[in-house]
C-alpha cells in the first residue's frame, strides 16, 4: 500500500467530510482517518440538524463570517450529494418588551453578518405563520435562510462523493502521533500501528483536536465538551412547528428550541452544559426537565409523553470560543478545531477556507477534469406511503423488488434502502438508523432490528453475534454464553 | 411447621398458608379452589415445573425448535434439562408432540416438540 | 390475484384467526388474513413457555402449540392467508374499504373489502417512552426483543441481567435467561407492586432467588460501548430516592419489560379514534370501531394478559362482523359505559339495551375484599365478592341482557366496609 498522501484529515465529522469533499475536487491524494466505525459518530452524529442563518453570531468573528458563507452553499451541494435540506426559515420568538428589543440586537447583527430578507413580525403575524407557538408571544424575529438538514446524511453523502473521488478512508484508526517525517511531510501513526505521511495534516479531530494538536506539538488550546441534551417527539405531533423556533437568548446561552426535522418529527432542545469528560454523553432527569420546561414556553401542546427518543452531544468549545482555522507552527499541520454551533452550516465554508490556506501554504491544486459532483442518495418510500402515494411505492418495486420488504413499518424503510446502505459500507445498527431511518421510529426498533441485523448478516456475511450497534465493543448478542447452542 | 407459598395454578396467585410436618400436610388456608391445596403438597414435598427450551433444528425455516417437557418434572432438574436440550440437533420436518428426548434424565417424562416445522 | 374479499383480517396471531375461524363458522366464506411474517401465529411463537390454553381448552399449552390449533383450523377450512405482508394504509371508500398491502411476493396491492378487521396486536413500551436517563451503549433491549432474539433466533442476549420493569414478559425472560444459565441480578419495578401475575413472580423469580426491587426505578445507566452498570434509585411517591440513599448494579444486559401498547397506527390511517386509557379503538358493543365496517379484536383493542381471552373476544368480532356482512345492523338504543370506582377503562365504550353484551375492564390498583357491582341508573345488574382485585387481572363479564329502560352501565368496585 501506498502510505504517502497530498493531505490527511484526522477526524470524520462533517467538517473532515467536508475538507475531504472539497479537496477531492484536486488531483492529490487525500486520505481521511477516523477513530470511530463510521464517518459522523462523534458530534457530528447529535447535531440538531440546523442551518442556522448567521444572526447569533457576534460580527466579525470567524463564525459569523463563515455561518452565513456556508448557509449559502446548501442548496447547491443538497442537489449535487442529494441529502434531504430544506429551507423553512426561523422564528426567534420574544414574549416580553424587553425580548423585542434584544430582538432588534440581533437583527442588527444579523444585518452585520449580511444574513439576507430578515423581518420583524407582529404577534398575528407570528402566529399566523406558527399557530401552535404561545399565544402570549409578542413577536418574532423572521430569517427565511434558515434550513433544516438531515446531519448524518450530510455527512455520509460528502464521504461517499470524496470516495468515489478517489479518498482513502480509514475507519476505526485513531490518530496517536503527529510528528515530522522524512523532508517536509508530516507523519501520521494511528493506535493500532498504520503509518500514513502527507504533505499536510487538517485536525479535524473535533472533541479530540487538542490532544492531536498537542500530539504534533502545537498544543496551544483546549477543547472544552458543552453537553447538548436532545429529546424526539413522536411522529404524530410532526405539525407541532413548521420552522426552527429559537427562543430570544440569555447571556449564558442560544436558549432551547423546537426543531423540525427534515424526516419530520420534532425534536427539543439541546441544552448546554459544560461537562468534564469526554465520553460523558448520557442524558439527565434535570436535562430532561429544564428542556420541556422552556419548550412549553414557547409551544405549549409539547408533552414529555409524546418523547420517543433522547440523546446527548458534546459540542467541542475551544478556549477563546470561536473556531481555531489556520496554520500552526508546525509547517503542514493546520487546525480545523473548536467547531461548535454553527459549525455544521460553516463546514461548506470551513472547506474552502482550508482550500485556500493549502494554496497558500504551496499545494498544487489542479482540478480533475473527470471529478464526478453527482451523489445518487437512497430512494426512500417513507413519503410516499405518508402521502398516500402508492404509484411512487410501485414503481420503486419495479425497479427493486427489494422496496415490497417493509423492515421497519414505523417508520416506513423497507429491505431496498437497508441493503443499499449495507453496500454504501454502513455495516453497524447505529449507522444503519442514522442512514435509513430504521430503528428511529415510535417502537425503537423492537420489531426490526432483528431484521436489520438478518439484512447486515446477509449483505456481509458478518455473524449475527458480531453486528454491532456501533462498533466492536457494542455487538447487540453478547457470546460466548455460559453454554454454546453453536456446538 | 407452617411455610406462606403462592399457588401457581392459575393467575389468582392465591397466598396459601401451609402447616406441615416431616410428611404430610395438616392445614392449608388462604386457597379459593381444591388445587390450592394440591398445590402446597407438591411444592412442599416434591416441587416440580413444565421445562420449557428450544433445541436446533437444521433443513427448517427456523433455527431453533421449541419444546418442552411432557410433564412437570422435579423443579431442580430443570437446569439439567435445558443443558441437555441445548446439545441436540434435530432434522425437520418435526411434528408438535415428536419425542425430542425420551425419558430426559431418567426423569420418566419425555422431552417432547412445541411446534411443526416443515422442510425448507 | 383475487382482490375482493367480504373480510380482510389484518394480523395472524391468536386475534386475527380466531376472528376468522368465527366469520366462517358463521357464513362468511370470502375472508383473506394478511400477516407481516413468515408464518402465522403471531407473538405466540415466541412466547415458548407453557401456560396458554387453560380456558380455551382445559390444559396448559405453551405459545407454539396454542397458536397451532387454530393455524390447523383455518388450514383445514381453507381460509387464505398471505404472509410476508403489511398493511400500509385504509382508505374507506363509499361501499368497501380499500387495503394497501405491500407483500414480498406480490409487491403493491390494493386490496378492497366489505369489512376490515384490525388484529395488528401490540408492541413494547420502549426506553424512549419513559425517557430513563443516563448514556445509550449497547446491551439495552426490550424484553418481547430479547425474547424473540432468544427463541426464535438461538442467540441469548447476554450473561449478567438487570430487568426493568415487572411485566410478564419480564418475569418469563428471566426465568428462561437463569435456566439458561444467565445470571438475573434483579428486577426493578417502580410500582409498589408487581406489573405480573403472582404465579409468574413465584416461578420466575422465587425459584431463582432474583430480587424484585419494588417501589424503585433506574435513575442512570453507564457504560460507553456496552451497558456495565445501572444506578438504582428507591423511589418515595414517585420521586427518586437522593443519590446516596441509591445504588449501583453491574450489568451487560438491561430488558426492559415496561408494559405494551396497542399497535393502532394503522387504525388512526383509518380514521378511527382512539380511547386514551387502553390506546385501542373505542368499540361498540359488537366491536366496530367508529368508522363503519372496521373491528378490532385482541391486543389491538385492548392489552390482555391470557390468550384465551384474546381468541374469545375475537370470536366474538367474528360473530359480530359476520352479522354485519349480512345486514343485520339495526340497531336498538344505545347507552354507554362507565368507569366506577377502582375502574381504570370499560370495554366497549356503549352498548344496546336489550341485548347481550361482554364488558372487560381492569382495576386501577391492587385492593382486598372489594365487591364488584355492574348497575344501570335504576337497578343492580350483578353484585359479586372479589377477595384481591390487580391491575393485571383483566376482568371479563358477560351480561346477558341489558335492561330496556337503562340510561346508562356502571362499573365499580366497592369497598366492603361502605
Amino acid at each position: 500500500m501506498n502510505n504517502e498522501y497530498d493531505v490527511l484529515i484526522i477526524g470524520g465529522g462533517v467538517i473532515g467530510a467536508a475538507v475531504a469533499r472539497e479537496l477531492s475536487h484536486y488531483k492529490i491524494r487525500i486520505a481521511l482517518l477516523e477513530k470511530e466505525f463510521d464517518v459522523s459518530f462523534g458530534t457530528s452524529k447529535s447535531n440538531s440538524g440546523i442551518v442556522h442563518a448567521g444572526f447569533h453570531s457576534m460580527p466579525g468573528t470567524l463564525q459569523a463570517e463563515l455561518c452565513v458563507e456556508g448557509n449559502r452553499a446548501f442548496d447547491r451541494l443538497s442537489e449535487e450529494l442529494e441529502f434531504p435540506f430544506e429551507r423553512r426559515g426561523s422564528l426567534m420568538a420574544a414574549f416580553s418588551e424587553e425580548e423585542i428589543q434584544i430582538l432588534h440586537m440581533y437583527y442588527e447583527r444579523g444585518r452585520k453578518n449580511n444574513v439576507p430578507y430578515m423581518e420583524f413580525l407582529s404577534q398575528d403575524k407570528t402566529l399566523e405563520m406558527e399557530p401552535n407557538l404561545n399565544p402570549d408571544v409578542l413577536g418574532s424575529l423572521f430569517a427565511p435562510s434558515t434550513g433544516i438538514v438531515c446531519p448524518y446524511e450530510f455527512c455520509y453523502a460528502l464521504v461517499e462523493d470524496a470516495l468515489q473521488n478517489g479518498l482513502d478512508l480509514f475507519t476505526q484508526e485513531k490518530v496517536v502521533g503527529v510528528r515530522r517525517g522524512s523532508a517536509r511531510s508530516v507523519e501520521v501513526e494511528t493506535e493500532k500501528g498504520l503509518r500514513l505521511s502527507g504533505w499536510f495534516v487538517i485536525n479535524a479531530a473535533g472533541l479530540y483536536a487538542d490532544e492531536v494538536a498537542k500530539a504534533a506539538g502545537v498544543g496551544d488550546f483546549e477543547i472544552t465538551p458543552r453537553k447538548g441534551e436532545e429529546y424526539l417527539l413522536d411522529r404524530r405531533v410532526s405539525n407541532l412547528v413548521r420552522r426552527v423556533i429559537y427562543p430570544v437568548p440569555t447571556p449564558t446561552s442560544k436558549g432551547l428550541l423546537v426543531i423540525p426535522t427534515v424526516d419530520g418529527p420534532v425534536m427539543v432542545g439541546p441544552s448546554a452544559v459544560d461537562v468534564e469528560s469526554k465520553t460523558d454523553l448520557g442524558t439527565t432527569s434535570q436535562g430532561l426537565k429544564m428542556i420541556f420546561e422552556h419548550a412549553q414556553k414557547m409551544v405549549p401542546s409539547i408533552r414529555t409523553s409524546d418523547i420517543i427518543t433522547s440523546f446527548a452531544g458534546l459540542r467541542p468549545v475551544a478556549t477563546g470560543d470561536d473556531f481555531i482555522i489556520g496554520p500552526t507552527k508546525m509547517k503542514g499541520f493546520i487546525n480545523a478545531a473548536g467547531i461548535q454551533s454553527p459549525g455544521l452550516t460553516s463546514a461548506p465554508a470551513i472547506a474552502e477556507t482550508i482550500r485556500g490556506i493549502l494554496l497558500k501554504e504551496g499545494l498544487k491544486l489542479e482540478i480533475k477534469p473527470d471529478f464526478i459532483a453527482r451523489r445518487r442518495g437512497i430512494l426512500h418510500i417513507r413519503k410516499a406511503v405518508e402521502d398516500r402515494d402508492f404509484d411512487k411505492v410501485e414503481d420503486a418495486i419495479h425497479i427493486d423488488s427489494g422496496y415490497a420488504k417493509l423492515v421497519c413499518r414505523c417508520e416506513n424503510v423497507t429491505e431496498a434502502e437497508i441493503s443499499e446502505a449495507v453496500k454504501r459500507g454502513h455495516t453497524s445498527m447505529d449507522a444503519i438508523k442514522f442512514m435509513t431511518r430504521a430503528g428511529t421510529g415510535r417502537c425503537q426498533g423492537g420489531f426490526c432490528s432483528s431484521r436489520v441485523m438478518k439484512i447486515i448478516e446477509k449483505e456481509t456475511g458478518t455473524p449475527l453475534e458480531k453486528i454491532s450497534k456501533k462498533g466492536p465493543g457494542s455487538e447487540i448478542l453478547l457470546l460466548p454464553f455460559a453454554k454454546g447452542k453453536q456446538d | 411447621m407452617k411455610k406462606e407459598l403462592i399457588c401457581i395454578n392459575c393467575p389468582m396467585g392465591c397466598s396459601l398458608e401451609v402447616t406441615y410436618d416431616a410428611e404430610k400436610i395438616i392445614e392449608v388456608k388462604g386457597n379459593d379452589c381444591a388445587r390450592g391445596k394440591d398445590y402446597a403438597a407438591k411444592e412442599i414435598f416434591h416441587p416440580e415445573r413444565i421445562v420449557t427450551t428450544t433445541v436446533c433444528v437444521k433443513g427448517a425455516p427456523i433455527v431453533v425448535l421449541p419444546v418442552k417437557t411432557e410433564k412437570s418434572v422435579p423443579k431442580g432438574l430443570a437446569f439439567k434439562i435445558v443443558q441437555a436440550a441445548s446439545k441436540i440437533t434435530v432434522n425437520a420436518p418435526v411434528k408438535a408432540g415428536d419425542v425430542i428426548i425420551r425419558n430426559v434424565l431418567g426423569t420418566g417424562v419425555n422431552l417432547i416438540a412445541s411446534r411443526t416445522v416443515e422442510r425448507d | 390475484m383475487k382482490l375482493n374479499f367480504d373480510a380482510l383480517i389484518i394480523g395472524a396471531g391468536p386475534a386475527g384467526l380466531g376472528a376468522a375461524l368465527s366469520l366462517k363458522e358463521n357464513g362468511i366464506d370470502d375472508i383473506l388474513i394478511v400477516d407481516r411474517e413468515d408464518s402465522p401465529g403471531g407473538i405466540l411463537l415466541q412466547c415458548i413457555h407453557n401456560g396458554f390454553g387453560l380456558h380455551r381448552f382445559k390444559e396448559e399449552l405453551t405459545g407454539p402449540e396454542y397458536a397451532e390449533r387454530d393455524i390447523n383450523l383455518v388450514r383445514e377450512r381453507n381460509i387464505d392467508i398471505l404472509l410476508n405482508t403489511c398493511a400500509l394504509d385504509i382508505i374507506s371508500e363509499e361501499n368497501h374499504k380499500t387495503v394497501v398491502l405491500l407483500s414480498e411476493d406480490k409487491g403493491l396491492l390494493r386490496a378492497k373489502a366489505k369489512v376490515v378487521i384490525l388484529a395488528m396486536g401490540c408492541r413494547e413500551r420502549n426506553r424512549g417512552n419513559i425517557a430513563i436517563p443516563g448514556a445509550r451503549p449497547a446491551g439495552i433491549l426490550t424484553a418481547g426483543f430479547a425474547q424473540k432474539m432468544m427463541n426464535m433466533l438461538g442467540h441469548p442476549p447476554g450473561n449478567e441481567i438487570v430487568i426493568l420493569g415487572s411485566g410478564d414478559i419480564g418475569l418469563i425472560m428471566a426465568r428462561r435467561l437463569s435456566w439458561e444459565g444467565a445470571r438475573v441480578k434483579a428486577v426493578i419495578e417502580a410500582q409498589a407492586y408487581p406489573g405480573g401475575l403472582n404465579r409468574n413472580i413465584v416461578q420466575c423469580l422465587h425459584d431463582f432467588d432474583i430480587p424484585l426491587y419494588l417501589s424503585h426505578t433506574i435513575s442512570n445507566i453507564l457504560g460507553a460501548k456496552r451497558i456495565e452498570s445501572v444506578e438504582v434509585a428507591p423511589l418515595d411517591h414517585g420521586v427518586p430516592a437522593k443519590p446516596e440513599g441509591r445504588f449501583s448494579l453491574a450489568c451487560d444486559t438491561l430488558l426492559l419489560s415496561v408494559g405494551l401498547i396497542p399497535e393502532n397506527e394503522l387504525s388512526l390511517k383509518a380514521g378511527v379514534i382512539l380511547d386514551p386509557a387502553t390506546r385501542g379503538a373505542v368499540v361498540d358493543a359488537n366491536l366496530m370501531t367508529s368508522v363503519e365496517g372496521i373491528f378490532a379484536c385482541g391486543n389491538v383493542l385492548q392489552v390482555h394478559d391470557l390468550a384465551d381471552n384474546v381468541s374469545e373476544e375475537a370470536a366474538c368480532c367474528g360473530k359480530s362482523a359476520a352479522r354485519y356482512l349480512v345486514g343485520e345492523r339495526v340497531k336498538k338504543r344505545e347507552i354507554p359505559l362507565k368507569t366506577g370506582n377502582l375502574v381504570r377503562y370499560v370495554l366497549p365504550a356503549c352498548a344496546e339495551v336489550g341485548k347481550e353484551v361482554i364488558v372487560s375492564f381492569r382495576p386501577i390498583s391492587p385492593a382486598q375484599n372489594v365487591t364488584l357491582v355492574i348497575k344501570t341508573d335504576t337497578e343492580e345488574l350483578l353484585r359479586k365478592k372479589e377477595r384481591k382485585i390487580f391491575p393485571s387481572i383483566m376482568h371479563r363479564i358477560n351480561l346477558k341482557q341489558i335492561p330496556e329502560n337503562a340510561a346508562y352501565l356502571e362499573v365499580s368496585f366497592v369497598s366492603e366496609e361502605k
